[in-house]
């Protein structure tokens, strides 16, 4: 004989001390899966038999088991569990997370348990012990479904225990993973009939209104959300043809609170016929008996919920917290019909129903109806479809997984609600108001974030911590941050004598990873800013969500404004927009934003306080003192002891001087907007789509197409395609760079032809940046080019900064997909945040 | 990098004696970041110059990450202006080159060592944290003749002003030994850092070499600060790293600019008394003191026994850390430290940690947020916090009017505003409505005439419904 138990339940074995609980557990549970008091017994006290220790060990079993089944998991309890105020703990952990108990009793005669008590060499409890454990059990026998046991089996005889075949899991109703659409998912609809009809006549199924009859989309499904009934003119014709398509296999439908009090006046119970109930019953009286019995049928075997899809979507009608999804309990079902509410009765005297929504994180998709609303909004993944099309609104579907939202207006306002469909006030974006404030909780602590390009990344807390303090004090509203740029690692250091970085090094790295196209871009000497830019100011707020006046903001690699004068700032976004305008890239791209990884030149105009506080300081002393040495050197010419030495010091004294040449080369005085420069070199996002699938020199080439004219900031990025099969091509890009750095250009930067690369190892640098021998002296001193100063600055590695820059570029990839995506921020901000806090990561800031 | 010691004294040569190092010779002293090059450029009856040129190592300057310099990964290590200046490495190699003539010894012509010589030193370059009128005020009183060259910046970018950079020569008829002294205490003052980890043997440094000076100098407590500076960073090490392209501004004006003193003990003092009076006046438990920095107003509150819960929360954990040592945290008897907890968290995310509160205080904290972050901070604070009070201080800015007339000056260069009177009213009055609280306000501090008192302060009480 073969039992059966749910997939997920807590199987609470009980019986006497020598029943043989833990010898069917462990014949018929996996190890993993049987959590015992005597093991943790001995957890807890180093023995199992010290029964002082019992419960610390209780304490703990309690601890495992609901860990276990929070985590969705089968769990057995190997206990003696015979006095009911041991099980009660138990059943309430069950009903916690939403599983079924079901006892499995060893309910063996005495003389079994006291001889199997006797033979035990380990541990013997005295006979009355064991008769007591017996007792106690006879006892509660009766009153385990009472006691809220679901599932209880009963064993009397080592025979009947020996005739056990195997233990079938049965799988939840409401999981069906497998089903993975397309939907169509149809919001309430309250007998309005032939607004069903036409909705899915607009969704492209073929109806037969007469016969109730739908002809199926092939491959798509339909998906009702429950409320069929009730308050509208033709509940029983929406009945059938909802029956209709389930029994076909064609459509799923999830119970409706309106469709379950029908069933409960359609089995007798005594029902208040209100809240449009009496017009369903009266359209039913038109009704056969044999349609009443199948609806009764049909109602009853309604699942509270379904997931779909591998756990992608899930439909409730008034939705579903993570926490109970693919559960089975009574407060599950509950909340499927009902949603939650605060307690609170409203202005017109209906509660006020608990925006269960706004704390919901799940992976899964959550679509829902019951409450009706004037417009479908995406909120925290999930969406409420109930467009209120028997009050005169309309009639909702959802193309899943298109997110298309398709509808039908109402053809009449079949009752007046209660409460206005739009509440005033009510018209705002709930995502955008939500984001105004993240939780903590999401960003704290050790941080694993999942990302597309490398799995999952992870944080560490000291530099979540950090990055919480400068988020908080320096960081410009998160709602802009939608991106920020990954550190980007330099060559490896080069073996010829004279140089720190050189082409070479990029470009072995690549071929090496199979790479065999590369791009090289000039390296422009500015700061990285992410410059985003709207068509007007309506998309700020429409788009972004925020309140100000304001058609964009540009930003630096640390999520800091970059001009802190907010007019100054406006004025310059105001020349990017007009340029991008007056060449029709709104068209051209269909969008009305964009978001630009550039560089913004001059160096000077970010970098001010670092250049006096740091550059030109060191430059001004390191001058002015190497002069004096030189010359109180030569007056003491007629020591030949101090020849070398002035030799050396006027080696020394020019390399200063052309560490101040190297760091003017990138500063001019900024007088007004016409003195900035913008080189943007990735477009990273507009409305609906990112451009990872683009190559650099789409990229580049089309970022030129807006570059240049009348009051244009924004300026071109030479580059060259290199072949590097191809020893000419690759000769030439060297000679390039030589002539850009012996210019006094910073360097360039080498990237794979493609936006995203992965090699046999992985994902690929998205870029390796090659400095000049003379820009390095800004980073590594002025007297970094001596040679034995060379000699030891070239033992480097740049181990660390690559695995971070591949860290850091996933997690902006992903920040931006997600922004995209329209995702609730917390899921941008979360990949953000983290890339910020992986910048506190000691790397030598060097390289 | 350079210092050199003339002297006109007949016969000038007596320097060498002095000095304790042959005239005809170039010597190299080692130094632990380098060496120093001794020589004598002029030296003759008339006019004798002792040379010192250091040659520091700028790649074997870079510190190594022992903790106690702090932002050891700051890019500001790798390129600065220690090799080419005037420091305590200057301090450093005085000591160890002419260690004889700075303890008052001299071998050969004792009879020296106690007779002041005419002389004549320079210093290149010496930086000056504080300005000529600093230098001026440092060697003048010891009777130097002071004349000082200062540097630009960059002669390119006239705009970019002066650096802190000076050659400078000093002139006076002193004993050499007391001369040295002088330089060894000074330059490390004037220049305002130290290349090494302060300690205790720093103290008795100080004392030995400013004894018979130091203590009757004007500016004694300057110097011994100055001199004793531990080298204490803003910032700890993560957000050093973090900030690494992008030096803060307000490290850098703490620099340049120094603090109007205006926020007086006295007044934080009393700001802190009337925050607590203001939280204990109605049977409030718990309360929570957001942006509680080193602890100050945690300290008056658990003096109050109808406390049973307290909780401080700051944005930095490294300020939460100095809190956990001034309030003796770890070392409170266990059913003291049971009523406080500290919390690092930010007033811009919402923190369920931050719930269920009969009581909330928010000290001088809203104005070094940015406007465009308020909103949050109001969310999190009066929607979601919800707590049964709130106390809100921040500064009036009409009051600025006595200290200063620069319109846009704040009283701290972390201040993103700073509100006049009518603006925190309205500020008031948007969020008692927004989120169901009653608020009065209140002035703390001596008001002045037409400006009001230099804090104000807001009751919020939440209507329960």
């Amino acid at each position: 004989m073969n039992i059966q138990v749910p997939e997920l339940s807590l199987i609470v074995l009980i019986g006497a001390t020598g029943s043989g609980k833990s010898t069917f557990a462990k014949k018929w549970f996996g190890a993993a899966e049987i959590v015992s008091s005597d093991s943790c017994r001995e957890m807890v006290s180093n023995s199992e038999n010290a029964m002082d220790a019992s419960a610390d060990a209780f304490d703990l079993l309690y601890y495992i088991v609901g860990k276990r089944l929070k985590r969705g998991l089968l769990t057995v309890v190997d206990a003696t569990n015979v006095r009911p105020e041991d099980r009660k703990q138990l059943v309430a952990l069950a009903r916690e997370y939403h599983t079924l108990p079901v006892a499995i009793v060893m309910n063996m005669p005495d003389t079994v348990c006291l001889s199997r008590n006797e033979m035990r060499t380990e541990r013997t409890l005295p006979v009355h012990v064991v008769n007591s454990h017996i007792n106690s059990l006879k006892r509660g026998i009766s009153k385990l479904k009472t006691e809220g046991f679901r599932k209880i089996f009963e064993f009397r005889t080592e025979a009947e225990v020996a005739d056990i075949t195997g233990i079938d899991r049965e799988p939840l109703w409401t999981v069906k993973k497998e089903e993975h659409g397309p939907f169509d998912i149809i919001g309430d609809i309250h007998g309005c009939y032939d607004e069903l009809c036409a909705l899915l006549t607009k969704l492209g199924h073929t109806v037969d209104a007469a016969t109730h009859r739908v002809d199926v989309l092939t491959g798509r499904k339909l998906l009702f959300l429950g409320d069929l009934c009730d308050r509208g003119p033709a509940s029983p014709a929406v009945f059938k043809l909802v029956m209709h398509t389930v029994k076909e296999g064609t459509a799923l439908c999830v119970p409706g609170n309106h469709d379950m009090k029908l069933l409960k006046y359609l089995r007798g119970s005594n029902v208040k016929l209100s809240h449009g109930l009496k017009a369903t019953v009266d359209q039913l009286a038109e009704e056969d008996t044999a349609f009443i019995e199948e609806l009764k049928v049909f109602l009853d075997s309604l699942i509270s919920h379904y997931v779909l899809d591998g756990g992608k979507l899930v439909v409730a009608h008034a939705g579903l917290k993570e926490e109970m999804q693919g559960r089975g309990s009574g407060a599950v079902r509950e909340f499927c019909l009902y949603g939650e509410t605060t307690g609170e009765i409203d202005e017109f005297g209906l509660p006020v129903r608990y925006n269960w929504a706004s704390n919901y994180k799940g992976k899964a998709m959550v679509v829902y109806g019951h409450t009706p609303v004037y417009e479908p909004q995406w909120f925290n993944n999930t969406i409420d479809i109930d467009t209120g099309c028997v009050f005169g609104g309309k009639l909702t579907a959802l193309r899943y997984p298109e997110k298309e939202l398709i509808n039908v207006p109402a053809l009449a306002t079949y009752m007046e609600p209660t409460r206005p469909l739009r509440m005033p006030g009510t018209g705002n974006n709930l995502q955008h108001e939500q984001d105004d404030v993240l939780d903590i909780e999401d960003l704290m602590g050790k941080q694993v974030i999942e990302t597309r390009l490398l799995n999952l990344v992870t944080v560490r807390e000291d530099y979540t911590a950090a990055a919480l303090e400068t988020m908080s004090r320096f960081s410009i509203h998160p709602k802009w941050l939608i991106y920020l740029p990954p550190t980007m690692s330099p060559t490896e250091t080069s073996t010829l004598p004279d140089y720190l970085e050189h082409p070479a090094g990029a470009f072995s790295y690549y071929k090496k990873n199979d790479v065999t196209k590369v791009i090289c871009e000039e390296k422009h000497m500015g700061s990285r800013a992410v410059v985003i830019v709207c068509k007007d100011s309506t998309v700020v707020s429409r788009r972004f969500g925020l309140e100000e006046d304001s058609i964009g903001t540009c930003y630096t690699r640390t999520g800091r404004v970059f001009f802190t004068d907010k007019e100054l700032e406006q004025a310059f976004l105001g020349m990017v927009r007009d340029a991008l305008t007056a060449r029709n890239f709104w068209e051209e791209m269909e969008t009305d934003w964009v978001c630009l990884d550039c560089e913004l030149m001059p160096w000077n105009a970010k970098a001010q306080a670092l250049l006096q506080h740091q550059y030109a300081a060191t430059g001004a002393a390191a001058v002015h003192a190497m002069t004096e040495v030189v010359e109180t050197l030569r007056i003491a010419d007629h020591l030949p002891e101090t020849a070398p030495l002035l030799k050396g010091y006027e080696e020394r004294a020019e390399m200063c001087r052309l560490f101040v040449e190297a760091y003017r080369q990138y500063c001019w005085e900024v007088k007004s907007l016409a003195d900035y420069q913008l080189a943007p070199f990735h477009i990273m996002a507009t409305e609906g789509r990112t451009y990872f699938d683009k190559d650099h020199v789409w990229h580049i080439e089309t970022i030129a197409r807006y570059c240049g004219g009348e009051g244009n900031p924004l300026i071109p990025t030479n580059w060259k395609l290199v072949d590097l099969e191809d020893a000419e091509s690759v000769a030439d890009a060297v000679n390039w760079w030589e002539a850009l750095t012996a210019k006094g250009g910073e360097g360039m930067v080498v990237k794979s032809l493609s936006f995203i690369e992965r090699g046999s190892k992985g994902l690929l640098q998205p870029a390796i940046k090659i400095r000049g021998r003379e820009y390095l002296r800004i980073i590594y001193g002025p007297e970094y080019t001596l040679e034995a100063n060379l000699t030891r600055l070239k033992k480097r590695g740049s181990g660390a900064k690559r695995a971070l820059a591949l860290r850091e570029f996933a997690l902006g990839v992903q920040a931006i997909e997600h922004f995209v995506a329209k995702e609730p921020l917390r899921k941008v901000h979360q990949c953000v945040f983290g890339l910020l806090a992986l910048e506190s990561e000691p790397v030598d800031p060097r390289l | 990098m350079l210092l050199t010691i003339t002297t006109r004294h007949t016969p000038a040569t007596d320097l060498g004696y002095l000095l304790h190092k042959h005239p005809a010779k170039v010597q190299d002293i080692g130094l632990s970041k380098g060496k120093a090059h001794i020589f004598y450029p002029v030296a003759n009856e008339q006019e004798c110059t002792c040379a010192m040129v250091l040659d520091i190592d700028p790649v074997g300057l870079v510190r190594t990450n022992d903790g106690s310099s702090g932002n050891s990964f700051a890019l500001e290590q790798y390129v600065n202006d220690r090799p080419y200046v005037a420091s305590s490495i200057m301090s450093n190699a005085i000591s160890k080159a002419f260690a004889s003539a700075l303890n008052g010894k001299c071998k050969d012509k004792p009879e020296l060592v106690d007779m002041p010589l005419p002389f004549e030193v320079k210093l290149s370059v010496l930086p000056v944290n504080g300005g000529e009128q600093l230098l001026l005020r440092m060697f003048e009183p010891l009777g130097y003749t002071v004349t000082a060259t200062r540097y630009t910046l960059d002669d390119k970018f006239p705009e970019w002003g002066n650096s802190r950079y000076f050659t400078v020569v000093l002139k006076h008829t002193v004993t050499l030994q007391t001369l040295l002294t002088h330089l060894y205490i000074l330059i490390p003052v004037l220049d305002n850092d130290k290349h090494y980890w302060v300690n205790k043997e720093e103290v008795e440094k100080l004392l030995a070499k400013g004894k018979g000076w130091l203590d009757k100098h004007p500016e004694r407590e300057l110097i011994s600060r100055r001199y004793l500076r531990h080298q204490k960073s803003l910032m700890n090490d993560a957000m050093a790293m973090l900030m690494k392209d992008d030096i803060p501004e307000d490290i850098v004006e703490a620099e340049l600019i120094p603090e109007p003193e205006i926020s007086t003990p006295k007044l934080h003092d009393s700001r802190l008394q009337i925050v607590c009076d203001e939280l204990l006046s109605t049977p409030v438990k718990s309360v929570l003191d957001l942006g509680c920095g080193e602890g100050k107003l945690l300290k008056r509150l658990m003096t109050h026994q109808q406390l049973t819960h307290i909780t401080g929360m700051d944005v930095s954990s490294r300020t939460l850390e100095i809190a956990y040592r001034r309030l003796k945290y770890y070392q409170l008897p266990d059913n003291q430290r049971k009523r406080l907890r500290l919390i690092l968290g930010s007033l811009v995310y919402r923190d369920r940690r931050m719930e269920g509160f009969d009581a909330a205080a928010l000290v001088e904290v809203i104005e070094h947020l940015d406007t465009v972050r308020l909103k949050a901070m109001e969310k999190c604070v009066f929607e979601y916090a919800k707590p049964g009070k709130v106390v809100v201080t921040t500064p009036n800015k009409e009051w600025n009017v006595t200290f200063t007339e620069d319109e846009s000056m704040m009283r701290h260069s972390d201040h993103r505003f700073e509100w006049t009177r009518a603006q925190f009213s309205d500020w008031c009055e948007k969020v008692s409505t927004t989120y169901g609280y009653t608020y009065v306000i209140k002035a703390i501090g001596e008001e002045a005439e037409h400006v009001g008192a230099p804090t104000q302060m807001a009751i919020f009480t939440l209507i329960k419904n």
